[in-house]
């Protein structure tokens, strides 16, 4: 039985990496599996503890940040190809006007 | 219980008028608009004189309630109508005249623009006054007082686009202002004292109490207050300055507002207070002496004016302060004889000075007038009468009711100095009336061109360069009606008939010491002396006059030069407005300007709105750099801003 901790700490480190991924990347798409990253970081937590305690509640949980997750790729995705389109650009510090 | 008369109707009729021809006046014709007008002002004078046949059967005083007006725990005001001899002497004044001009107006507003606006003012004015005179209690006239207030301030300012118009109107309003203060301040100190301010209740409470020969008690100090207010009104030294301004207005306005009626109101509402100015003599003899003072003043003023309707202004000033005097020896019968004796021969020398403007194209200086008597003989004719009235020769009215002041001055107690400034000022008053009248009706037309014997051919066509001439008939009407009032008016003293008809007034709630009157009546042979004394004033003063601007029209001219800087002075009016300017007007606007308006209000008021506007711009534009659009710096706020949640509750310890 791998004890709770190592997961744990494994789900900080994808948490971390996601973190510092959105926060130095440039390109959208980037910084978009970044945010992906994070969410299953905490995901693995979720699932660690539920294992560790025999609960439900937290296997239930992911399956909401999962659901979630998908609707915000299909959204994004769509916002990323719109911007796209329009700037030309995946560049993210060239996308700083909040309009179009 | 005496039938109801319906007193509510006298004023309502104008009202009414008033708010047909503002509301719409602008699309009738001005016949409609004149109509409308003569219809509801006739109405009223109709009904009042419907009242005067039911009058000897009513029991008198006769008060009509109308409607609740303030009800609070035990302070009532009610609507209420007020009917006794002197309410009816004055309804009859002021519908009677008020009539006469509303005829007059037509005819000489019909060239203006405006019209429909002028009449509806007209009849506004008439509703105030009728309420003002009407009143069951102090505050409905307050109402009327500050209406008739508001109706002058419209029609002095009716020809609005006139800079001097609009400041005379302005000036009249704020002169007033501070009489109606002093007033206002009379009803409460009643309200606050006898807890009422109806008529026959306050009246019998102070009918109570003792008189106050010494010291300053509350009765003085409602007294004097209210003469405040009447001095305001009523043009009485020291708040006279604005009624020779407001003769910016239109004639007629001069005439029934300016003369006739609502500068009478003063003298109306002292007479009304009879009973508090006869507990608290002191107060009484300070309207004596204000009212002499202004007399004598004014007249002096009244000589030396070129501008025709300025001379009539002064006079009523002068007029005006001969009824005070009267009402200050508690003549008051005396003074609203000559109330009404004045209403028509000073209306019917308005209107007769409005037709000789009329006549000479808009012209008001006398000095470019004269030898106007065969171009305009109706004119000339009642406008005799009317300065022979008013100069006080027998049998006209002004005789009479001038003389009755002089001779109750002459009988109350140190009298002898108010007959004699009273003399004095009969003199004057008749040298500058005549003046007037010779120097507009008599030698030659100075105002014709050298080409006028060529356009004469055409006469009237061409206003002002043509021959005068004679106003059309809706005009000279109203002069002749006036006239023959102006010469009989004063009959109805003969035999003591007016006074008598007044003394149910005037006599109830007297303290004793005022009803035993007199202890040593002065003999008719002392009256008719008196008599032929201000007869031979008023002679003395046409003869003067005569000489001066008919007989050595050189002479005036000299004199003035003798006297020089003395007449400087008399010509510009003892220059009271520019004392008044300096000593009141100039401080107020400046500590306005520069403490109120540059201090207070911009730099206490306006200051804290803008500091805080400008704050909150700091503020934001602090807080607009954080929103840069760039999204790494978004992410970077919330990574910090998660990592200082973190951090604390690490630190604090999770619970």
């Amino acid at each position: 039985m791998v004890p709770v901790s190592y997961y744990l700490v494994l789900s900080g480190i994808l948490f971390s990496c996601g973190v510092v991924g959105f926060l130095i990347k440039r390109n959208i798409i980037t910084i978009f599996m970044s945010i992906e990253l994070m969410l299953n970081g905490v995901n693995l937590s979720f699932v660690a503890f539920a294992a560790h305690w025999g609960h439900l509640s937290g296997q239930v949980f992911v399956f909401f940040v999962m659901v979630v997750a998908a609707a915000e790729a299909a959204v994004g995705l769509a916002i990323i190809i719109a911007v796209y389109r329009t700037r030309e650009t995946l560049n993210v510090d060239q996308v700083n006007l909040l309009k179009l | 219980m005496t039938p109801s008369l319906h007193l509510w109707l006298i004023p309502a009729l104008p009202l009414i008028g008033a708010s047909i021809n503002a509301f719409f006046g602008r699309r009738f014709s001005r016949q409609a608009v004149a109509a409308i007008a003569l219809v509801f002002c006739g109405g009223a004078f109709a009904w009042v004189l419907f009242v005067c046949a039911r009058f000897s059967s009513l029991a008198l005083p006769h008060s009509e309630f109308f409607a609740h007006w303030i009800r609070s725990v035990d302070f009532l005001v009610n609507f209420e109508f007020y009917l006794d001899q002197l309410t009816l002497v004055m309804l009859l004044v002021v519908t009677g005249v008020g009539f006469l001009i509303h005829i007059y107006s037509v005819g000489y507003m019909w060239e203006e623009g405006g019209f429909y606006r002028f009449f509806s003012y007209l009849n506004l004015f008439m509703f105030f006054m009728l309420t003002l005179v009407l009143a069951g209690n102090y505050l409905q006239m307050f109402i009327g007082w500050e209406g008739v207030g508001l109706a002058s301030y419209l029609l002095i300012g009716f020809w609005f686009t006139k800079d001097s118009a609009a400041s005379a109107g302005k000036k009249a309003f704020i002169v007033n202002r501070i009489g109606d203060f002093g007033f206002l301040i009379a009803l409460f100190l009643m309200i606050k004292h006898f807890g009422s301010l109806n008529f026959a209740q306050l009246f019998s409470a102070i009918g109570r109490l003792p008189t106050e020969s010494v010291g300053f008690g509350l009765l003085t100090s409602i007294g004097l207050l209210l003469m405040v207010g009447a001095a305001g009104k009523s043009a009485q030294i020291p708040l006279y300055v604005w009624l020779p301004d407001a003769m910016e207005g239109p004639t007629p306005v001069s005439a029934l507002i300016h003369a006739a009626t609502m500068v009478t109101a003063g003298v109306y509402m002292v007479a009304r207070s009879h009973v508090i100015f006869d507990h608290a003599p002191n107060a009484l003899t300070v309207v004596a002496i204000v009212g002499t003072l202004t007399a004598i003043f004014a007249a002096t003023i009244g000589i030396a004016q070129t501008d025709i309707k300025k001379v009539l202004a002064y006079s009523t000033v002068s007029q005006l302060g001969y009824m005070f005097m009267a009402c200050g020896v508690a003549a008051y019968s005396a003074g609203i004889f000559h109330l009404m004796t004045h209403a028509f021969f000073k209306g019917l020398l308005f209107l007769a000075a409005g037709s000789v403007i009329h006549a000479v194209g808009g012209e008001q200086d006398m000095r470019k007038m004269g030898g106007l008597k065969q171009y305009i003989p109706w004119t000339f004719l009642t406008m005799s009468v009317a300065t022979f009235a008013i100069a006080g020769f027998w049998p006209l009215a002004g005789f009479f009711s001038k003389d009755e002041i002089l001779w109750q001055a002459y009988s109350s107690p140190h009298g002898w100095a108010f007959w004699l400034i009273g003399v004095i000022t009969a003199f004057i008053t008749s040298f500058y009336m005549f003046r007037l009248w010779f120097m507009t009706f008599f030698g030659d037309y100075r105002r014709r061109t050298s080409d006028a014997h060529a356009q004469s051919a055409h006469g009237h066509g061409d206003h002002g360069h043509g021959d005068p001439h004679e106003s059309p008939m809706v005009m000279l009407v109203p002069l002749v009606i006036l006239a023959v009032l102006s010469f009989c008016g004063g009959w109805v003293a003969t035999g003591g008939w007016f006074e008598h008809f007044l003394s149910p007034v005037f006599e109830g709630g007297k303290p004793e010491s005022v009803l035993q009157g007199p202890v040593d009546v002065p003999n008719h042979s002392t009256e008719y002396l008196l008599m032929a004394i201000s007869l031979g004033a008023a002679a003395l003063g046409l003869y003067l006059a005569y000489v001066l601007y008919y007989k050595r029209r050189d002479l005036p001219q000299k004199i003035a030069d003798t006297l020089g800087g003395f007449y400087e002075t008399v010509v510009h009016k003892y220059y009271v407005d520019e004392i008044y300017a300096v000593l009141f007007v100039k401080p107020l606007v400046d500590g306005s300007t520069r403490i109120l308006w540059r201090g207070v209000d911009q730099g206490v008021i306006d200051a804290a709105i803008n500091d805080a506007a400008d704050g909150a711009n700091h503020v934001s534009d602090a807080a607009r750099h954080m929103q840069s659009g760039n999204l790494r710096s978004y992410a970077g706020w919330i990574a910090a801003g998660g990592a200082v949640v973190i951090a604390y509750m690490i630190w604090m310890g999770v619970r």
